[in-house]
C-alpha cells in the first residue's frame, strides 16, 4: 500500500518536472519563431514534410467518413421524413467536429509520430548535440520550423478533411440514394454558420496542430536516446496526442456551441 | 535542406487547396456566401408570439430565402418586434404584405413567410409590416383543438 | 598550480572542476591544462567519463563546482550567445560523427558556413571543396552519410569540424571500431591539421598505442581523477601498477579480471546444496 502511494507520488512529480521541461522548451520555440520567418526555406521544407505528405491520407479518410455520414445519416433521417436535412448533418458534423478531431488524430498518427522518430534519432545519434557544438541551436534550426509547420498544416488539413468529406457525403447522398441536390445545398447554406461553425471549426484546428507538433517534438526532444527509447517515445505521442486532442475538443466545443 | 522546385510546388498547392477548401466551406457550405456584398434593407414587423423565431432564420417568400430574422425583442405591448434584413434587390415587395412564422415540417425550424399583397407602394428601408400571422404553437394548437371537440359535443 | 599558468600558454584550463550525473560522482576536483598548438589526450577505461568532460568544455554540460577556461573566458558563466560565439572556435568531432542524415557530404560541410556566414555561393563551393580536399573526400561529396563507411562519415565530420578554421578541436573516441587503414588515415590527418592548421587538439581515446603515437601529452583519468600525466614516453615509464595495466593491457593486475565476487569453490558448493 505504501509502495503504491510512493510510486503515486513518484509518478506526480514526474508529469510536473516533465510539465515544466516542456513549458521551458515551449518558450524556447517561440522565441526563435522571428529569426525562422526570415528564412522562409526552412519551413518550406517542413511544410511538405508535415503537410504536404499528409494530404493523402486526409484526403482518402475524409472521403470515407463522408460517405459513412451521408449513408447513416440517410437511414436516420428518412425515419423521420427529413432526408432534405442530410446536408446540414453532413457537414455540421463535418465542420464542427470530425474534420478537427479525425484530422488531428490522424495527424498526430501520420506526422506527429514520424516527428517524434525523426528528433529522437536526431538525438540518439548525437546531430543535436554536434549542432549545438557547431554553435547553431537545434531548437531554432530543427524544432521551430517544424513546430510552425504543424500549425500551419493543420488548420489546412482540417478545411480539406471537412470539404472531401462533404463531398463525400453528396456523391452517397444526392447521388446514390437520391436526395434532392438542391435541399444538400440549401438547408446547409441556411444552417451552417460561418462565424460559429467554420471558423469554430478552424480554431479548433489550430489549438490541436499547435498541442499535437508540440507534443511530437517534445517527446522525440527529450527521448532516452537508444532506439528503444525513441519507440517508446513515439508510442507516447500517438497516446498523449490522442488524450490531448479529444479533452480539448471537449473544452473548446463547451466553450464554442455551449451558449447556443 | 536539400529542396527542389517540385517541393516548392507541392507546398504552394497544398497551402492554395487550403485556402480554396475554407472558400468553399464559406461560400457553399454556409451562410456567408448569401450575404456576401449584398445590401440589406430593415423591415420590421409585430408578433403576438414569436414562437421558436431565432436570430438568423430565414424570411423567405413563394419558398425562395430573400433574407433573415437580425434581431428579436420585445416592445411596448408585450409584442415581439421582430426586425429582418431583406436583400436590397428585392425593391418590389408590396407595403401590405403578411408576415407569418411557419415552420418548415412538422418538427422542422421556423421562419417567416412574406405573402404579398396588392398595393402598389412598396417596402422600403425601416417600413413595417401591419399584417401578420404569429407562431402556431403546437401545445396551444393541440389545446384548443381539444378544447374545440369537447365543446362541440 | 595556478600561478605557474600562462594564460598564453594553456588554451583551455579546467580547475578543481566536480561533476555528478545524479547521485554518481564523475570527476571529482580534477585539474588538467591543454597546451596552444599541441595534441593532448585523455585515456581512460570505458566509463570514465572522458566524453563528458569533453561536454563539459564545450559548454554543454554545467559542472558543480570547478571552472573551465577557454582562451580566459569562463566557459560557463558566459551567455548563451556569447557561449554560442565561443563555439564556432571550438569543432568537436563526435564518436558516431553526428553527420546530419538528410544532407549530402557537401551540404554537412558546407552547413555550418551556410549557418554562420553569408558567404555567396561560388565561396562556400571553394571552401568546402578545400576541407573535403584536406580530408581526401572530395570525390564523396555528393553521397548521402548512409552511404558512407564509418572511418569516411569521421572524415567528413572532422572536415565539418574545421570549417569555421577553429582554434581547437575535440576527437571523441576517433579510433574505435576503425579497420588499420581507416585508422591510419585518421591518426595522419589529425596530426597534419594539427601542424597545418596549428589546432590545438584534444583527443579522448582508450586506444593506448594510437594515441600514444600522436599525442604531445597525456592525461590518464581513472574513477572521476586523474591517475598520470605527462609524456608519452614518462606514461610509458609510469610507477603506477595501474597506469602500467591500462598501457599494456594486461587481463589482470591491479584491476582484477574477475568482478569481485565471494570466492568460487564456495559458491559453486553453495549453489549445489540447494
Amino acid at each position: 500500500m505504501l509502495q503504491l502511494i510512493q510510486k503515486l507520488g513518484q509518478t506526480t512529480l514526474a508529469s510536473f518536472s516533465k510539465l515544466g521541461r516542456s513549458s521551458f522548451y515551449l518558450g524556447h520555440i517561440l522565441k526563435c519563431i522571428p529569426s525562422i520567418l526570415l528564412r522562409p526555406r526552412l519551413l518550406v521544407n517542413q511544410l511538405y514534410s508535415v503537410g504536404v505528405l499528409s494530404f493523402l491520407i486526409i484526403a482518402i479518410s475524409g472521403l470515407f467518413v463522408g460517405m459513412v455520414l451521408g449513408l447513416q445519416g440517410y437511414y436516420t433521417l428518412s425515419d423521420f421524413g427529413a432526408e432534405a436535412s442530410l446536408g446540414v448533418m453532413v457537414a455540421a458534423s463535418l465542420v464542427r467536429e470530425l474534420g478537427p478531431v479525425v484530422t488531428a488524430l490522424l495527424f498526430a498518427g501520420r506526422a506527429g509520430s514520424a516527428l517524434t522518430a525523426e528528433i529522437g534519432l536526431m538525438k540518439a545519434t548525437e546531430q543535436l548535440s554536434g549542432m549545438e557544438m557547431m554553435a547553431v541551436d537545434p531548437i531554432q534550426r530543427i524544432i521551430t520550423p517544424r513546430f510552425l509547420a504543424g500549425i500551419i498544416s493543420m488548420p489546412i488539413l482540417g478545411v480539406l478533411f471537412s470539404s472531401i468529406g462533404i463531398f463525400g457525403g453528396h456523391l452517397v447522398g444526392v447521388g446514390m440514394l437520391g436526395v434532392d441536390n438542391g435541399a444538400f445545398w440549401a438547408q446547409m447554406q441556411a444552417k451552417i454558420d460561418f462565424r460559429d461553425d467554420v471558423i469554430n471549426g478552424v480554431i479548433k484546428s489550430l489549438v490541436f496542430g499547435f498541442t499535437v507538433t508540440w507534443i511530437a517534438l517534445f517527446e522525440g526532444y527529450d527521448t532516452v536516446p537508444t532506439s528503444e527509447g525513441v519507440s517508446r517515445a513515439t508510442t507516447r505521442t500517438v497516446v498523449n496526442s490522442a488524450f490531448a486532442i479529444l479533452g480539448l475538443d471537449f473544452i473548446l466545443t463547451a466553450l464554442m456551441f455551449g451558449d447556443h | 535542406m536539400q529542396h527542389s522546385p517540385t517541393q516548392d510546388t507541392l507546398v504552394g498547392l497544398f497551402v492554395a487547396s487550403g485556402i480554396i477548401g475554407l472558400f468553399f466551406l464559406a461560400m457553399q457550405i454556409s451562410n456567408l456566401g448569401s450575404f456576401v456584398d449584398e445590401d440589406t434593407f430593415t423591415v420590421t414587423a409585430h408578433f403576438q408570439n414569436s414562437g421558436g423565431l431565432k436570430i438568423k432564420s430565414p424570411v423567405s417568400m413563394a419558398g425562395v430565402k430573400i433574407g433573415q430574422v437580425s434581431r428579436i425583442s420585445l416592445d411596448t405591448d408585450h409584442r415581439a418586434k421582430v426586425e429582418m434584413k431583406i436583400q436590397a434587390r428585392y425593391t418590389n415587395i408590396p407595403s401590405d404584405t403578411t408576415a407569418s412564422i411557419f415552420t418548415a415540417g412538422l418538427l422542422g425550424e421556423q421562419y417567416v413567410n412574406l405573402e404579398p399583397g396588392g398595393l402598389d407602394d412598396n417596402l422600403t428601408d425601416n417600413s413595417e409590416i401591419d399584417i401578420t400571422q404569429s407562431a402556431i404553437i403546437l401545445e396551444q394548437a393541440l389545446g384548443q383543438f381539444l378544447f374545440k371537440k369537447s365543446a362541440d359535443k | 598550480m595556478e600561478n605557474t599558468t600562462r594564460p598564453n600558454q594553456h588554451l583551455v584550463s579546467v580547475r578543481n572542476l566536480t561533476f555528478f550525473r545524479g547521485d554518481k560522482k564523475i570527476f571529482d576536483n580534477i585539474s588538467l591544462d591543454f597546451e596552444r598548438g599541441k595534441i593532448t589526450a585523455i585515456m581512460g577505461p570505458s566509463g570514465t567519463g572522458k566524453t563528458t568532460l569533453l561536454k563539459l568544455i564545450g559548454g554543454q554540460l554545467t559542472p558543480n563546482s570547478g571552472k573551465v577556461l577557454f582562451d580566459g573566458q569562463n566557459v560557463h558563466q558566459l551567455a548563451l550567445a556569447e557561449l554560442y560565439e565561443l563555439r564556432k572556435k571550438m569543432g568537436m568531432l563526435f564518436q558516431s560523427g553526428a553527420l546530419l542524415t538528410d544532407l549530402n557530404v557537401f551540404e554537412n560541410v558546407a552547413f555550418p558556413l551556410r549557418e554562420h556566414t553569408q558567404l555567396p555561393e561560388s565561396m562556400i563551393r571553394t571552401l568546402v571543396l578545400m576541407k573535403l580536399q584536406a580530408i581526401g573526400l572530395r570525390g564523396a561529396r555528393n553521397l548521402m552519410p548512409s552511404e558512407l563507411s564509418g572511418g569516411m562519415a569521421r572524415r567528413v565530420a572532422l572536415a565539418r569540424a574545421i570549417a569555421l578554421d577553429p582554434t581547437m578541436i575535440m576527437y571523441d573516441e576517433p579510433f574505435t571500431g576503425q579497420d588499420p587503414i581507416s585508422l591510419g588515415v585518421l591518426l595522419h590527418l589529425i596530426k597534419a591539421l594539427n601542424t597545418t592548421l596549428q589546432l590545438t587538439s584534444i583527443i579522448v581515446s582508450h586506444d593506448v598505442q594510437e594515441t600514444s603515437a600522436i599525442a604531445d601529452y597525456i592525461y590518464i583519468i581513472s574513477e572521476g581523477k586523474v591517475v598520470d600525466h605527462g609524456t608519452p614516453a614518462q606514461i610509458q615509464q609510469s610507477e603506477s601498477e595501474w597506469v602500467q595495466q591500462f598501457m599494456h593491457g594486461d587481463a589482470d593486475g591491479p584491476v582484477h579480471f574477475h568482478y569481485s565476487a565471494p570466492d568460487y569453490i564456495d559458491d559453486l558448493f553453495s549453489n549445489a546444496q540447494h
